[in-house]
């Protein structure tokens, strides 16, 4: 077995599986801030309600998100030594960011905003709760500086093979960065929305008419509304980008193979590289043309510029990035279309109509859908290299044998299924049993905190403080 | 001042804060991972107050373990690509426990009662597997990363050392952090576990130079040998003062709770500091020095002056999170 592609389905394996967590994360974070902050406004315990509903679906996938990524950071140098051996100098100062400014600040603050609403003020509490959903997006912030620089490398010198840094304002902020940040963090905005609104029309489904219910729903389906136009207007802006610098990756994107003016936007073809040619195209004349050049006659770049004479191929598999658009931009328009329709039934009916309710239990999903399938463009699309330019993936692989990476890679894979199955069933369970159980409470003490449940006798003995 | 006077000492610098991280880890997740090797030996109406005295920490614990793999990654990148594909297959067993330790807190919390038995079990295998694998690489990695069957027995023999030693950091733990019948449970644990290190730790100090010339001629030889005997010995003074402290608890007033605690942390220093000598100037024993595997200056120098200003500023708000946290384990709450 060949322990380059090998390396590269294991590889693209756990940061599938790691995406999907933090991706809720990063946003949920500013929910729950949200409904706290609600909480502290208004006093109504509906808000605090939701928050405890949220903070264990939070904790799960954090967990989940911690732990495989942990495994990509072993992955580095198991996998891919060549990676940190040529470019470590630029890489290695920003994942060391990345693990001084938000690791530890959510790590530690997690404790404390899962178990600490008893045990600290309620403003300490608070600003537990923000500094999770702060180092969740730090940590965002810097491996996209990192993704961003090893798709568009700026601010860098060669010397012996090896990447030196000479200006860290160029590297930090490289010209896919603004872009790509945004993206992802509305990509996540929108996962963690469609996870909200999904999961409370599950438990309105199943009869549940708790204030707090409405008020994650609400909440869930307008983020959602305001996200996903700002998301298809930074989309848009995301490819603009990468035409300029990564031109081959959007041919693939557009399944387009000559340069050529008056491309048309393809809604369906099957790319098939032996020929170098589309199969049975579906399309809208010059619609390629108009999106990426604003004019009908504009030149789009094609797939045959990027064949080297003795016939290398230079651009990235064309299906799979040329699927993966499809199956994106598809999920937006939906999500599009059901966030609005029920913004308008919530805000000027004032009512959730069933077929509505049906619609967003199976979009609970959807960010996960789209956002995977946006990172296999992006990341796909930027091969065969691993740093533009710089370092090809192939050149990164490590003395490993092919056995030895299949084996683990089952093991990983065997474990992922697992373990997403366990989180689905879990999550699912959670809405159910809040369904049936209801806004079940305990009742407040003279601080206005619910009570401490008395202490059973084998418990502790000794007060907290 | 010239700042790149300081450039020489980067590769040093880099290399006592990897190993202070590998330390604080070791110390800090040792006792989460000690706690979970323990849990089968307890009746079930203690696990929940096991799994409560380390459920706001193990997170935090084990970013250490992240920080000093990203200092290696960062500072040393030759040295960290030659580790790791040699310790390919350990290194994934000690990933999957880790990922079945780290869940298995979760899901067990949202698990209804006939199912606690699965996650339990998961949670247990996830921290014997985690423990045992960092202590088979440690073996291995001690005699220079060899293969071939000494090198394999002998990392057998380091895991099951670390592992005893865990578990000894782990019912020091709840001596600390528990009361009642858990607590006279931990101070026995904690005193076969105690016999156990014991045994590793100076099977460990015996095999290691006899492996390896250059490792004895770096502790044997005069005047290092009179300057190194306290090492020894005052590992032997704490495992005396440890053990004898179990003797004399449990203690009603609790002032002495966290003295096994102490005592056998300061044991763990010891043993680290024996085998850091042992390794200098080697990142890979035998094979490629601190200086030889170290980034660029330049880039070592950015890592550091984040780090100057940062590091105060985690082990500042990790205490308050211990504070928040401390005395004994009572029921976690969401709500």
């Amino acid at each position: 077995m060949d322990p380059f592609i090998l390396s590269r389905m294991q590889f693209g394996a756990n940061i599938t599986f790691h995406i999907l967590f933090p991706t809720i994360t990063i946003a949920l974070g500013w929910i729950l801030l949200f409904f706290k902050y609600r909480y502290n406004k208004t006093g109504d315990q509906a808000w605090m309600d939701a928050y405890f509903f949220w903070v264990k679906i939070f904790a799960l996938s954090f967990a989940m998100g911690v732990v495989s990524g942990i495994t990509m950071s072993f992955q580095f140098g198991t996998n891919w030594p060549g990676f940190m051996e040529t470019v470590g100098n630029i890489a290695g100062p920003l994942l060391a960011y990345e693990v001084l400014t938000a690791f530890f600040l959510e790590a530690v603050f997690l404790g404390i905003m899962l178990f600490g609403f008893r045990r600290v003020s309620n403003r300490v509490h608070t600003l537990a709760t923000f500094l999770v959903a702060f180092g969740t997006t730090m940590s965002a912030f810097w491996i996209l500086v990192l993704n961003s620089w090893m798709h568009t490398p700026q601010g860098y010198e060669i010397i012996d093979g090896i990447a030196h840094a000479t200006d860290w304002f160029a590297i930090v902020f490289n010209p896919s960065l603004p872009y790509r940040l945004s993206h992802m963090l509305l990509a996540s905005g929108l996962t963690a929305a469609f996870l909200v609104a999904g999961l409370s029309a599950l438990r309105w489904l199943l009869g549940d008419r708790t204030a707090s219910m409405f008020k994650a729903l609400k909440t869930g389906v307008t983020l959602a509304a305001i996200l996903i136009p700002l998301q298809i207007f930074a989309g848009d802006l995301h490819g603009l980008n990468t035409l300029e610098h990564q031109p081959a990756k959007v041919a693939a994107m557009e399944g387009n193979w000559e340069t050529k003016g008056n491309v048309p936007l393809l809604l369906f073809a099957l790319p098939d590289e032996e020929t170098r040619s589309n199969k049975f195209e579906l399309s809208i004349p010059n619609g390629a043309s108009l999106i990426l050049k604003h004019e009908a006659d504009g030149v789009v770049p094609g797939l045959n510029d990027f064949v080297a004479e003795d016939g290398t191929i230079l651009h990235p598999p064309v299906a799979a990035v040329f699927w993966g658009f499809r199956i994106m931009v598809g999920t937006g328009f939906a999500m599009l279309f059901l966030s609005w329709i029920g913004s308008y039934y919530l805000w000027r009916k004032d009512e959730f109509p069933k077929p509505l309710a049906y619609l967003f239990v199976p979009m609970a999903l959807s960010g996960w859908v789209a956002t995977i399938a946006g990172w296999y463009v992006t990341e796909i699309g930027r091969q065969p290299w691993l740093v533009t330019g710089v370092l090809k993936t192939a050149d990164a692989l490590g003395p490993i044998a092919g056995g030895m990476v299949l084996s683990t890679f089952i093991a990983y894979l065997a474990t992922y299924f697992i373990l997403l199955g366990a989180y689905i069933f879990v999550v699912v369970r959670l809405a159910v049993k809040a369904a049936k159980s209801g806004d079940k409470r305990p009742e407040p003490d003279a601080t206005g905190k619910p009570a401490l449940p008395g202490a059973t006798p084998n418990q502790a003995s000794l007060p907290a403080e | 001042m010239d700042i790149t006077l300081i450039y020489p000492h980067l590769p040093l610098i880099f290399a006592g804060l990897m190993g202070i991280s590998i330390l604080v880890y070791v110390v800090l997740d040792g006792f989460d991972l000690g706690v979970g090797i323990l849990f089968p030996l307890a009746p079930a109406e203690d696990r929940d107050r096991m799994i409560a005295s380390i459920g706001p920490f193990w997170d935090a614990n084990e970013t250490w373990l992240v920080l000093a793999i990203g200092i290696l990654l960062v500072a040393f990148p030759a040295a960290h690509g030659e580790i790791l594909t040699a310790l390919y297959l350990p290194v994934t067993i000690m990933l999957i426990g880790l990922i079945a330790r780290g869940v298995a807190f979760e899901f067990r919390a949202k698990a209804q009662a006939s199912e606690k038995w699965l996650w339990n079990r998961i949670f247990f295998a996830g921290s014997l597997i985690t423990a045992l694998s960092q202590g088979y690489m440690l073996g291995i990695y001690t005699l220079g990363l060899q293969s071939g069957f000494q090198a394999f027995a002998f990392g057998i023999l380091v895991a099951i050392c670390l592992t005893a030693t865990y578990a000894a950091i782990g019912a020091a733990w709840l001596i600390y952090k528990t009361d009642g019948q858990l607590q006279a449970n931990a101070i026995s644990w904690m005193k076969k576990a105690l016999i156990f290190t014991l045994i590793g730790m100076a099977a460990i100090s015996i095999i290691t130079p006899l492996a390896s010339d250059r490792i004895f001629e770096k502790w044997f030889a005069i005047p290092e040998i009179i300057a190194l005997a306290p090492l020894p010995l005052m590992s032997g003074l704490f495992f005396i003062f440890t053990y004898w402290q179990l003797k004399h608890l449990p203690d009603e007033t609790e002032r002495f709770s966290l003295l096994p605690f102490i005592g056998i942390v300061a044991i763990m220093v010891l043993g680290f500091a024996g085998l850091a000598y042992s390794f200098y100037p080697y990142i890979v024993p035998e094979k490629m020095t601190i200086v030889d595997a170290a980034s660029a200056p330049e880039s070592l120098l950015i890592i550091l002056f984040g780090t100057a200003f940062v590091l105060p500023v985690i082990v500042g708000y990790s205490i308050f999170a211990y504070r928040v946290f401390g005395g004994k384990a009572t029921e976690l709450r969401y709500d």
